[in-house]
């Protein structure tokens, strides 16, 4: 036998047992897969899927306006109905869709077998879609939410709002858990997993853009899941955070909705316009123009973002200054915005532009959303918006933005990605009759509303009358729809059933650069081997790779011991560290998703016995989880993973994945704290006396159980230490000392309150005190189930001395603890002391 | 040994140095008028002492974004090569990241100034 053909004989081997660690499993259990393509067509469907419901919504909404004094349907359902269709769209279609796209682009666009923390992303989908069954379903029910998406107070904490505003609250909170699993798993991913070589200035710029957008959901998501805490606490128990005649004030969830509000239009705009960095290049036949200048873009966007949330509030009452400072940032963001379409322009002039489908869905957005764009500069003017504010103006600037800006790049992605998915194309005739249909359908449904915005019609009628000569203005619009529903329903009937009959064409069918196309669609390990990567545009600039990677002549070209393997690589220089075995199909996921999903449920039907049960039942499912799937003690050190490269196969600490992971999930954790704390300071503001009189927890038990936090925190740190210099038994018994210290803590935390004989629904101020210290303490509880996890890894001999990332995870979650005990027990104890 | 700054400049988190000025100096202004406006008697101050708090923070905010875009601009080696920075070398990747910087100061500091603006022309808590 030759050399050669002894090398081919290995390499068909390695192929068939690389194939077989990465499959799925068949029938009913392909459910449990976790593969990123599985997870992200799913969750890509099930977005898609919302979508349309949604958009039916919008077809009724338009149906009742078309004609004056229309009793299609009655006042209570169309309150239902546009509730629905903005919170669907917004909730369970624009954020979840570019998620959805990540987790199936990002891995292949990266050259990573998968992202670090693949059950993370099927847990995520799997609470997605329970928690958007269950809010969709709630119109079946005649019991959807009916105050407006954005639930303002008091008409949302009325009875009048019924079981409708729960469930908004609880089901989307339990969405936005899956959100920020999903910002967990990008920014690991982004930063860690990328090929070997691929330094930050040669990645894709959607993994720039994605990088961006997962951080400021880390800061933008949490303070709305603390005003939802708030709001279902006075829904629940009465506690009157914003009922004004308690101390309450409904303005500020006014703010916390639109600290989360707005810079989530940027979330949902930026992962769009991410699309377009991908595929103008291809079409335009040359590398960007301007990378740098989009990085700028994508990082001053995310920042400026936070301050424009007050511009939603220009005409609730407050000083003319603050909203100046936001009138401000408002018209400063225009100009990162502004850079990017320029970018994109400057490219298409400097390459030969090819008008394909994806290009002209891309040219469509970029022309309707530069128009959202413009309006957006005129109501970011307080005087502009005080005319303009709660009519159809403003509903026609957000259509402009978001479907300029998001549904039609998301529906060129559909068709440049298209072939990704199982090698079939999408028809370029029914693509072209879809795009001019939409866009066409779109601008007569949405242009006369501006008009109609400033002939006066407000937002959220259910009818209106005829003489005021919005009649004819609103007949064009619901035409419009009908004939944009048409285009979309075009693209709908292409995906489900013209695609069968279609033959399996070329993979790349573009020609275009980036690593994504290298993967094959029947093939489940992402890329066959970990190619070293030297460009932006790999396969335009380096000859032969794609052959290379497919012959298995780079990195991990197998999976000798069987399990599923990615390389993680340096941060700036993308150099090779460490070869992570992540982890394979599952039900776990689905039992936690199911449980989880039960707890939301039974809370807003206030079946307590139910949420508790299912609540521990998910407890148990994520100490499998963990136990079973986390933290493997490797059978030897390093691996040899090809061209005489050998890597650890255990990190721990600042190396490991799983220290960022907790690193970034405490950061939102963090914010969240941080929004309780802005409530608590945001009352003592809006009030003479903002203890109502009433008195506080005092000095002594918040400064005991500060004293406790820390020992409990000294004590895991000391763990951290002791263990990792060999000292195993005095780690455990550290352990021990701070898990009792904790839970002594935690009493001592609500005693504080408690013997002050604090009634949280007597006031406001209470009210918050108990929310901080409930928060803390409840911080602290989780740190000792963390601590008697470590303890029992270290007793069963899954912990050792080297092989430590359990207490170091664990040490760093303390950190974050202590600092948020540190500032609930300083506010709560010393800062009434201070006044 | 413990250094404020981390020894080596090779960090993400430089690219975020200015925005994060402009991100401190707005809430600067915000939290200050807020409280300004609605407890006029804590402070026991006028507003125009606002007015000129909000001007003379805006000061070393915007030399603070300076300093930032002058550390890029030597990063970038004062522009002597110019973009994309696109090479598979430590160099361009350096080049890369002095020059966004560059850019985002530049951002931060018109941003900086549009937030400053209001105070210059606002002189009461009218609403």
């Amino acid at each position: 036998m030759s050399a050669d053909e002894m090398h081919g004989q290995d390499t068909s081997a390695e192929e068939k047992q690389l194939r077989a660690v990465w499959s799925n499993p068949s029938g009913w259990r392909y459910w449990t897969s976790v593969n990123n393509t599985e997870v992200g067509l799913w969750y890509g469907s099930t977005a898609f899927a919302f979508m349309l419901f949604a958009g039916l919504l919008g077809l009724l909404v338009r149906a009742q306006l078309a004609v004056p004094e229309n009793d299609l349907l009655s006042a209570e359902f169309y309150n239902q109905v546009y509730t629905l269709h903005g919170t669907v769209m917004m909730f369970l279609f624009a954020v979840p869709i570019f998620e959805a796209v990540a987790i199936f682009l990002l891995p292949s666009m990266l050259g990573a077998r998968e992202l670090p923390f693949p059950r993370l992303g099927a847990f995520g989908f799997w609470s997605f879609l329970i928690g958007g069954v269950f809010v969709c379903g709630s119109i079946f029910f005649n019991a959807a939410p009916n105050a407006g998406w954005f639930m303002y107070p008091p008409l949302a904490t009325s009875e009048q709002a019924g079981i409708g505003a729960d469930i908004w609250l609880l089901g989307l909170s339990f969405i936005e858990v899956a959100s920020l699993a999903a910002a967990v798993e990008l920014i690991v991913g982004i930063m860690k997993c990328r090929a070997p070589g691929m330094r930050v200035n040669i990645m894709p710029l959607f993994a720039w853009y994605l990088l961006i957008v997962a951080g400021m959901i880390l800061f933008a998501f949490p303070p709305l899941i603390a005003g939802d805490l708030l709001f279902e606490m006075q829904r629940m128990f009465d506690w009157p955070f914003f009922d004004p005649e308690r101390g309450g004030d409904p303005l500020l969830w006014q703010h916390l909705f639109w600290i989360f509000g707005h810079p989530e239009v940027y979330i949902i705009f930026l992962p769009a316009i991410a699309l377009l960095a991908m595929i103008i290049p291809t079409f335009a036949g040359r590398p960007i123009v301007g990378y740098s200048w989009i990085v700028l873009a994508a990082v001053g966007t995310g920042f400026l973002s936070f301050g424009l949330w007050v511009h939603h509030m220009f005409a609730t009452g407050l000083p003319q200054i603050s909203l100046a400072f936001f009138s401000a940032a408002s018209e400063a963001v225009a100009i990162p915005t502004g850079v990017q379409i320029f970018v994109f322009v400057a490219t298409m002039l400097a390459g030969r532009v090819v008008f394909s489908i994806p290009m002209l869905f891309a040219m469509g957005g970029i022309a309707i959303f530069v128009m959202g764009g413009l309006t957006g500069v005129m109501v970011a003017l307080v005087p502009f918006d005080w005319q303009a504010h709660d009519t159809y103006f403003v509903v026609a600037h957000l259509h402009y933005v978001l479907i300029g800006g998001m549904l039609f790049p998301v529906f060129a992605g559909l068709y440049y990605y298209y072939p990704l998915i199982d090698g079939k194309h999408m028809s370029e005739r029914v693509g072209r009759f879809a795009f001019w249909m939409m866009f066409v359908g779109f601008n007569i449904t949405f242009f006369p509303m501006h008009i109609a915005g400033l002939r006066g019609m407000p937002r959220r009628v259910f009818t209106y009358p005829g003489d005021l000569g919005w009649d004819w203005l609103n007949l064009m619009s619901t035409m419009g729809a009908v004939v944009l529903g048409i285009g979309m329903f075009a693209v709908v009937v292409d995906v489900t059933l013209h695609r069968r009959r279609q033959p399996r064409g070329e993979v790349n069918p573009w020609n275009a650069g980036t690593l994504e196309w290298i993967s094959e669609p029947e093939e489940k390990w992402g890329m066959r081997s970990i190619p070293r990567i030297t460009s932006r545009y790999p396969l335009w600039h380096q000859k032969g790779l794609a052959e290379e990677v497919k012959r298995g002549d780079w990195y991990l070209p197998h999976a000798r011991e069987g399990r599923r393997e990615t390389l993680v690589t340096s941060v700036l220089d993308a150099e090779p560290e460490q070869v992570l075995r992540v982890g394979g199909t599952s039900y776990i996921t689905i039992i936690s998703a199911v449980t989880l999903g039960i707890v939301f449920v039974a809370l807003t039907f206030k079946w307590w016995m139910v949420s508790l049960v299912s609540g521990v039942a998910f407890l148990v499912a994520i100490l499998y989880w963990l136990w079973t799937g986390t933290g493997h003690i490797p059978e030897k050190e390093e691996k040899d993973v090809g061209r005489g490269l050998s890597l650890p196969l255990y990190a721990s600490g600042v190396k490991s994945v799983g220290w960022w992971a907790m690193f970034i999930t405490m950061v939102g954790d963090g914010t969240a704290f941080g929004s309780l704390v802005f409530g608590y300071f945001f009352f003592w503001t809006i009030h003479q006396d903002f203890t109502g009189g009433l008195s506080g927890p005092g000095v002594f038990w918040p400064m005991m159980a500060l004293g406790l936090f820390a020992a409990a925190w000294a004590a895991t740190v000391g763990a951290r230490e002791v263990n990792r210099r060999g000292y195993v038994g005095l780690a455990r018994a550290l352990i021990v000392i701070g898990a009792v210290s904790a839970l002594a803590g935690c009493g001592a935390a609500l005693a504080g309150p408690w013997t002050s004989g604090m009634d949280p629904t007597a006031h406001v101020y209470p009210a918050i005190v108990w929310v901080l210290v409930i928060w803390t303490a409840v911080h602290g509880a989780v740190g000792v189930i963390m601590q008697v996890y470590c303890l029992a890894r270290s007793l069963a001999g899954r912990m050792t001395p080297r092989h430590d990332m359990e207490i170091r995870n664990v040490a760093l979650y303390w950190h974050f603890t202590l600092v948020t005990a540190l500032i609930t027990f300083g506010v709560v104890g010393l800062f009434p002391e201070a006044l | 040994m413990w250094h404020l700054l981390p020894r080596e400049i090779e960090s993400l988190w430089t690219l975020f140095t200015a925005p994060v000025i402009w991100a401190l100096h707005f809430l600067f202004c915000y939290i200050g008028a807020a409280i300004f406006c609605e407890k006029p008697d804590f402070l026991g101050l006028s507003f125009n002492n606002l007015r000129v708090a909000i001007g003379i923070i805006t000061v070393p905010a915007l030399i603070m974004i300076l300093v930032s875009a002058t550390l890029a601009w030597r990063q970038w080696e004062f522009g002597t090569d110019d973009p994309p920075h696109d090479d598979p070398s430590r160099r361009d990747r350096l080049l890369f990241q002095g020059y966004a910087t560059l850019l985002l100061s530049g951002l931060s500091f018109v941003a900086v100034i549009f937030t400053a603006l209001p105070a210059l022309f606002i002189t009461e808590c009218i609403r």
